[in-house]
């Protein structure tokens, strides 16, 4: 009896243990944001007096007016194009059979497992050849690129699973295969593209060495993330707090979409794991 | 996760595939999402494999050097250095990461827990923030007034206080912890899904046989695990080949080149030094050493299939 709750209590205290852990960091960076620089804060402090000045002043320093607004852009640009070509190419390799199928959905496979680092050379010299360096293009296309890759796995799934009797059913009535894609399968498709829109665009959101590479000829066009990196190395010196503030400010979007949709990105992620 | 088309057996008898015959109204499909990833990714791919046989500078005319740039690389000490960090940092990106996702899911998978997608949510909480915000809140823990020292300093141990990031000795291992805790989550919560494919008959038979908690670790939920750990070997290890957003935002590969990693090393010679197709050999290197752990992935996990 004893030993079990003994047992109880270990458990619950390693999961706290690590739980705590996975919380802190972000915490640590959240109460320093909410101090200012003469509070001359060390350590973990729990903020009395929490102020938002430090918010204030990183929003306005960084730029990030101009920061949100080309994430936001090229975010949602991403997620949008991509999620609609997935639907495309995820429909035609989960319900269709043609010559060479399974050599061209093997190449883009390699699309998710190569990252930026081994693209970024001649995505450079290739935009500034098409005079696109310093341009939201070259952050959208490279990244819508990327996204189908990974889209076309997702949805090419959903489309496998969907019963094969109910395309039948619409095929046998007369329906062309594109009123069977919008009027038969899509409109249950709506969970599978929520999970596939919310993981697109937070690793938009979050790329950094494309955006650093691509556009940071030009401050119109920086991204959230590249103000944070170019803010944090002008002023990690000075005051903390506002960078802090700052980091603070870049992960907001991200984790509100996380909080809203949990579910949808730990399945989404956990499928994208177990691809092979 | 990749499954058989139900259809598929009996057509194939037919000598046909499924559904029915082969239609070339797939291409009309697939062709728009099929153009944007040749034309940005797959392309660029080879484009770099193509770059890294010439000297170039990125301004002049490149010229043709065969596999120079490639010899040169696996003679430079820097290179070495750079995927020997990569290496180690596999050890915190990848096998701590897998031994606390163990533990925790040995613990969790034991008895129902009050509030398992709370903790789920929270542990998995680190895999969706930018790479330059961790860099941010880690960069304030390890400062000289932050958080850690002023906890050593607290409980007496205040001679172990120093710039972490900027030791010679601890800045990777303190570049690992960073990873340790951004992986840690995502692989808790594969094992979880894991452990639940596992058939409770198995637990059964192990108790019956009277296993202890331990052994029946190491009988059954170890075991029957095997796929997933390959998985979450793979992903953490592409985490900690790349590990660029957060070594470029805290020490940027120093002090001196104790950090120094793959990444860093092709994004510097391409960008600072305007030595492209060197910087492109490396690419591909890495890209190589990238793709050889996926392949080795396919090979051991996938025979169990």
């Amino acid at each position: 009896m004893t030993a079990s709750r003994i047992d109880r209590v270990v458990t619950y205290g390693v999961l706290a243990a690590f739980a705590i852990g996975a919380l802190y960091p972000a915490l640590s960076i959240l109460s320093l944001a909410l101090h200012t620089r003469n509070d001359l804060v060390t350590g973990f402090a729990f903020p009395t007096d929490p102020k938002l000045d430090s918010f204030r002043a990183a929003w306005d320093q960084a730029d990030f007016a101009t920061g949100f607004r080309s994430s936001l852009l090229v975010a949602t640009t991403v997620t949008a194009v991509s999620a609609a070509l997935s639907i495309g190419t995820g429909y035609a390799f989960g319900t269709m059979r043609f010559r060479g199928d399974r050599l061209v959905f093997n190449l883009m496979l390699l699309g998710i497992v190569f990252p930026f680092e081994a693209s970024v050379i001649p995505l450079y010299y290739d935009f500034k050849w098409a005079g696109l360096l310093n341009t939201y293009w070259a952050l959208i296309l490279p990244q819508i690129g990327q996204s189908v890759a990974f889209g076309t796995f997702w949805m090419r799934a959903y489309f496998l699973s969907t019963p094969r009797a109910l395309t039948d059913a619409a095929r046998m009535d007369g329906a062309s295969t594109f009123r069977v894609l919008t009027e038969v399968l899509l409109p249950q498709a709506r969970p599978a593209l929520l999970t596939l829109c919310a993981l697109v665009f937070t690793y938009t959101w979050n790329e950094f060495l494309l955006a650093l590479v691509l556009v940071s000829g030009d401050p119109d066009k920086q991204t959230a993330p590249l103000a944070l990196s170019f803010f944090a190395g002008a002023e990690r010196a000075g005051d903390p707090t506002k960078v802090a503030a700052a980091a603070v400010l870049v992960a907001m979007p991200v984790v509100i979409v996380y909080i809203v949709l949990q579910r949808h990105f730990i399945r989404g992620m956990l499928a994208g794991a177990i691809k092979e | 996760m990749e499954r058989d088309d139900p259809i598929e057996a009996p057509a194939a008898r037919r000598g046909d595939r499924a559904p029915g015959e082969p239609r070339n109204v797939a291409w009309l499909y697939l062709l728009p999402g099929l153009a944007f990833y040749l034309l940005f990714t797959l392309g660029p791919l080879l484009h770099t494999a193509w770059l890294s046989l010439f000297d170039w500078d990125g301004l002049t005319a490149g010229r043709w050097v065969g596999l120079a740039n490639y010899r040169e690389a696996l003679g430079d000490p820097l290179v070495h250095d750079a995927f020997r960090h990569s290496a180690e940092l596999v050890v915190f990106y990848a096998l701590l990461p897998i031994a606390i996702g163990l533990l925790l899911t040995a613990m969790l998978t034991r008895r129902p827990v009050l509030g398992f997608s709370g903790f789920r949510a929270v542990l998995f909480l680190p895999q969706i923030i930018a790479g330059v915000v961790v860099a941010q809140a880690w960069v304030w823990i390890y400062a000289d007034q932050g958080p850690l020292n002023e906890f050593l300093r607290t409980i007496g141990l205040g001679a172990l206080a120093r710039p972490w990031l900027g030791s010679f000795t601890w800045a990777l291992p303190a570049i690992g912890v960073i990873g340790t805790w951004v992986t840690y989550g995502l692989c808790m919560v594969l094992f979880i899904a894991g452990v639940q494919k596992i058939p409770t008959s198995l637990y059964d038979a192990a108790r019956v046989d009277g296993a202890g908690p331990v052994r029946e670790f190491f009988a059954v939920t170890l075991p029957g695990l095997r796929n997933e750990i390959v998985v979450a070997f793979v992903l953490t290890t592409i985490n900690a080949l790349r590990s660029f957003d957060i070594i470029y935002n805290t020490n940027q590969g120093g002090p001196g080149t104790q950090t120094y990693v793959p990444s860093l090393y092709v994004y510097q010679n391409a960008f600072v030094y305007n030595r492209v197709g060197y910087a492109a050999a490396i690419a591909v290197l890495l890209a190589a050493a990238i793709l050889a752990v996926a392949l080795l992935v396919i090979r051991v996990g996938g025979d169990r299939r």
